[in-house]
């Protein structure tokens, strides 16, 4: 009795000190932030309710998007180099072939509309600043024609899942920022264009499930500005089940053992239980004897 | 020249060339230990056993980590993390054990303290100890700068700095650990000697000492009491297993170390396997950046106590400077361990609640280390830096009050 008296004040005593050095301390030095919003409520320049029309989205985006962007899936490739690209727009714009699976369809209407505003850079990019953004807004165009290109946009983009989705998704919604080194990949835009381009080198991602933490990257992705105020990482807009592709690819390539750790660990641990019952029973049969 | 005879069986060729038989009494069946002891003196070794496992699992590390500012951060975090079969798991092992000791440490430590065992005669087995916790200290903070993340980084530049602060020589002695004026190249490749050689090479050396220490003043027992271990051992070789008071320590008190450590290494791998944050921290996990401070700064957990002391002087008094107080309140927390033999002038050794006044003194210290822990990774804004500079005072003045509270106590019980 006496020694669960012992342990119960040990385990109170390292309780409260761990109490106080992790999860309390996590909790003052970052503060919670307000809930991820994939409905993107703030935007509101764009009529979503429209039912797009498809061939009409088709023929407004060859003749406004493909002079940058590439759309491979519809026959459209790439007509520059990267480092061409990047030297012209500053980064190298993204293939359009799965925007319409990987953005909301509400942010993905009001980008096209002003993708300043949509990616919260108007801290960089001030209405009547100095420096253009370097792509141009689609205000001129009527709700319904945008409706129509993103309509045209999500009736184009393949249907993948699994693993490739994950890749995909991480490869068209941050690719031309970010490397994955540990994956070998690379970014489509040179680390010194980006820097010359937005102020701050992209980081390379492949440890960030580890260092940031799914929590983290879950509203972070979702808004960069609501962690890291005044940050030139844009928000990308993508929908909640995209965003859970991106972070389960961070995870693949960052934390590639987790699956093997956790059924490893059961295993050991149930070793150690078996143990810890033979052990005590020997102490039994040998302490019996001596009181 | 002694006598030799053909020997009957390999074992008695052994024997007679290594005395093996004596050996094994003189250390295990008849080395002998009081009977009237509780868990907690199974720390010492689950100690043994943590040290052991962070060798083994060192050695496993050591085979793939590559000291180099380039590269070290790679080949911990891809080529031993993901590349190498189990690496992960000797990683895991290494990290989550080199924080999981310390605790261990803290609880033999304050069981040392609580139950008197660092006098009348235990004095040395206290020094080494001391010396043990100091070795540790070394070897956890150069490993930790290893991984070459953040907080490796971070964490050896501040504390580094420290010694900037001591007067003359402080300057040139800063450049001298760190072999460069900032901390690089040269900074990792010495704290890697120190980490793989050096210090294990000390720390074992502690070890023996400090287990041939207890030889003969003996281990301690729940009641303090002094009796003579002759004549128990006496009696328990002639049978009286039941009225003597002692055991051996093979198989007697191993058995009951075994029975702990196997419910503490059950906690220990779920620790490894499921709960690894807090040996681990995130921070480290990018990559050393010279040129971007991380917005909090601390060191481990286990220095996180020393550390408030060191931050608690955080203004002027009579003229000297908040940081030159701090350094100073720093080197006594320490050194002032090692000289509690002698500042406790009571004769009493019994467990810190049967002494009148030890035992508020006693618990008053658990306390208030476990605030300085806390406050230790709290950054020091507004209130929290006065309740540092509170606990960081407590702290001193218990020490120097310790000795007029333990010479009020040896006249109180009339030096018993
Ligand atoms: C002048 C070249 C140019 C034109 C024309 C252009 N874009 Fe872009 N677009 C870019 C660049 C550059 C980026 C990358 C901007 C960045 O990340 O800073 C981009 C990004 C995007 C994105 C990614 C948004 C995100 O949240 O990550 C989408 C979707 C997109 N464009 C769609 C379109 C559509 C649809 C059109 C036609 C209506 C179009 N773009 C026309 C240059 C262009
Ligand atoms: C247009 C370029 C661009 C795109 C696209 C982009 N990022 Fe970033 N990202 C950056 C830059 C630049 C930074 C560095 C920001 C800083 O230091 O302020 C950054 C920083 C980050 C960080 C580190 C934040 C921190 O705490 O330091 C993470 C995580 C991240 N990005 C994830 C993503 C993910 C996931 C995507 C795709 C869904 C993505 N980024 C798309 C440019 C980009
Ligand atoms: C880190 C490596 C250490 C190892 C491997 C170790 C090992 C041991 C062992 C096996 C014992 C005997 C059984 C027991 O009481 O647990 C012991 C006793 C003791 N140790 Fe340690 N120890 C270590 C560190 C320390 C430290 C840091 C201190 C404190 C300064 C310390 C102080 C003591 C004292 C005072 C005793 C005697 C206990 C008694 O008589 O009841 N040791 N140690």
């Amino acid at each position: 009795m006496k020694e669960f008296k012992i342990l119960a004040i040990i385990v109170a005593l390292v309780g409260i000190t761990y109490y106080g050095i992790e999860p309390y301390a996590h909790h003052v030095m970052h503060p919670e932030v307000k809930a991820a919003d994939f409905t993107f409520g703030d935007l509101k320049n764009v009529d979503t309710s429209l039912a797009g029309n498809i061939d009409n989205g088709k023929a407004l985006v060859e003749a406004n998007c493909i002079a940058c962007h590439s759309i491979e899936k519809a026959g459209h490739p790439q007509i520059m180099s990267n480092a061409d690209a990047a030297a012209a727009y500053g980064v190298v714009p993204p293939d359009l072939s799965s925007s319409g699976r990987i953005y909301d369809k509400n942010y993905l209407a009001n980008f096209i509309f002003d993708p300043v505003s949509a990616m919260h850079l108007s801290h960089k990019y001030p209405v009547g600043g100095a420096k253009a953004f370097s792509m141009p807004a689609y205000n001129w165009m009527k709700p319904q024609e945008i409706m129509d290109v993103v309509a045209y946009l999500q009736s184009i983009a393949p249907k993948v899942a699994g693993k490739d989705a994950h890749k995909e998704t991480f490869a068209d919604a941050c690719g031309r920022c970010h490397s994955m080194g540990y994956a070998k990949f690379e970014a489509t835009t040179s680390k010194e264009a980006i820097k010359t381009y937005m102020g701050a080198s992209a980081p390379d991602l492949s440890q960030h499930i580890k260092s940031r933490k799914e929590h983290f990257l879950h509203s972070f992705i979702n808004d960069p500005q609501l962690l890291l105020a005044g940050t030139s990482m844009p928000r990308v807009g993508l929908s909640e089940k995209a965003q859970e592709e991106v972070i389960a690819y961070m995870e693949e390539v960052g934390d590639s053992k987790k699956a093997e750790r956790e059924s490893v660990g059961l295993w050991v641990m149930l070793y150690t239980f078996v143990f810890a019952i033979l052990a005590y029973l020997w102490k039994r049969k040998i302490w019996s004897g001596l009181h | 020249m002694a006598e030799f005879k053909p020997a009957n069986s390999a074992y008695e060729w052994f024997d007679q060339r290594l005395g093996i038989d004596k050996f094994l009494k003189v250390m295990m069946t008849e080395y002998w230990i009081p009977k009237n002891i509780n868990f907690l003196w199974a720390m010492g070794v689950l100690l043994s056993v943590m040290f052991t496992i962070l060798v083994v699992s060192g050695i496993f590390l050591l085979m793939y980590y590559k000291p180099d500012v380039n590269m070290a951060f790679d080949s911990v975090n891809y080529t031993i993390m993901q590349e190498v079969g189990y690496g992960w798991l000797f990683r895991h092992i290494h990290a989550v054990g080199a924080s999981i000791v310390f605790l261990v440490i803290y609880i033999h430590m304050f069981t040392g303290i609580y139950y008197g065992s660092y006098k009348k005669g235990r004095e040395i087995i206290w020094i080494s100890g001391m010396l043990l916790f100091v070795l540790f200290s070394a070897e956890g903070f150069s490993g930790y700068m290893l991984p070459w993340g953040q907080m490796s980084y971070w964490a050896a530049y501040v504390i580094t700095e420290i010694f900037g602060g001591i007067p003359l020589i402080g300057g040139d002695l800063v450049v001298w650990i760190r072999g460069n004026f900032y901390v690089s190249d040269s900074t990792l490749t010495r704290f890697f000697m120190l980490h793989v050689l050096l210090v294990p090479l000390a720390i074992i050396g502690a070890i023996v000492l400090h287990f041939y220490a207890l030889r003969f003043p003996h281990v301690n027992n729940e009641a303090g009491e002094f009796f003579d271990f002759d004549k128990e051992a006496q009696k328990y070789l002639a049978g009286d297993k039941k009225s003597s008071k002692v055991v051996p320590f093979w198989p007697v008190f191993l058995s009951k170390d075994f029975f702990v450590l196997g419910f503490f290494l059950l906690f220990f791998f779920y620790l490894v396997f499921f709960h690894y944050d807090f040996a681990m921290d995130p921070v480290n996990f990018d990559k050393a950046d010279g040129l971007k401070t991380p917005a909090h700064i601390y060191p481990e957990w286990y220095f996180l106590w020393s550390y408030e002391v060191l931050r608690g002087f955080f203004f002027e008094i009579a003229g000297i400077s908040g940081k030159a107080l701090g350094l100073m309140a720093f080197a006594v927390a320490q050194g002032v361990f090692f000289v509690l033999p002698w500042l406790d002038r009571s004769p009493m050794v019994k467990p810190a609640n049967q002494r009148p006044y030890f035992k508020y003194w006693f618990w008053l210290l658990v306390v208030d280390m476990i605030v300085l822990t806390v406050y230790g990774k709290l950054p020091p804004t507004g209130a929290n830096a006065w309740v540092g500079f509170a606990s960081s005072m407590t702290f001193l003045l218990l020490f120097v009050t310790l000795p007029f509270i333990t010479r009020a106590e040896a006249k109180k019980v009339g030096g018993k």
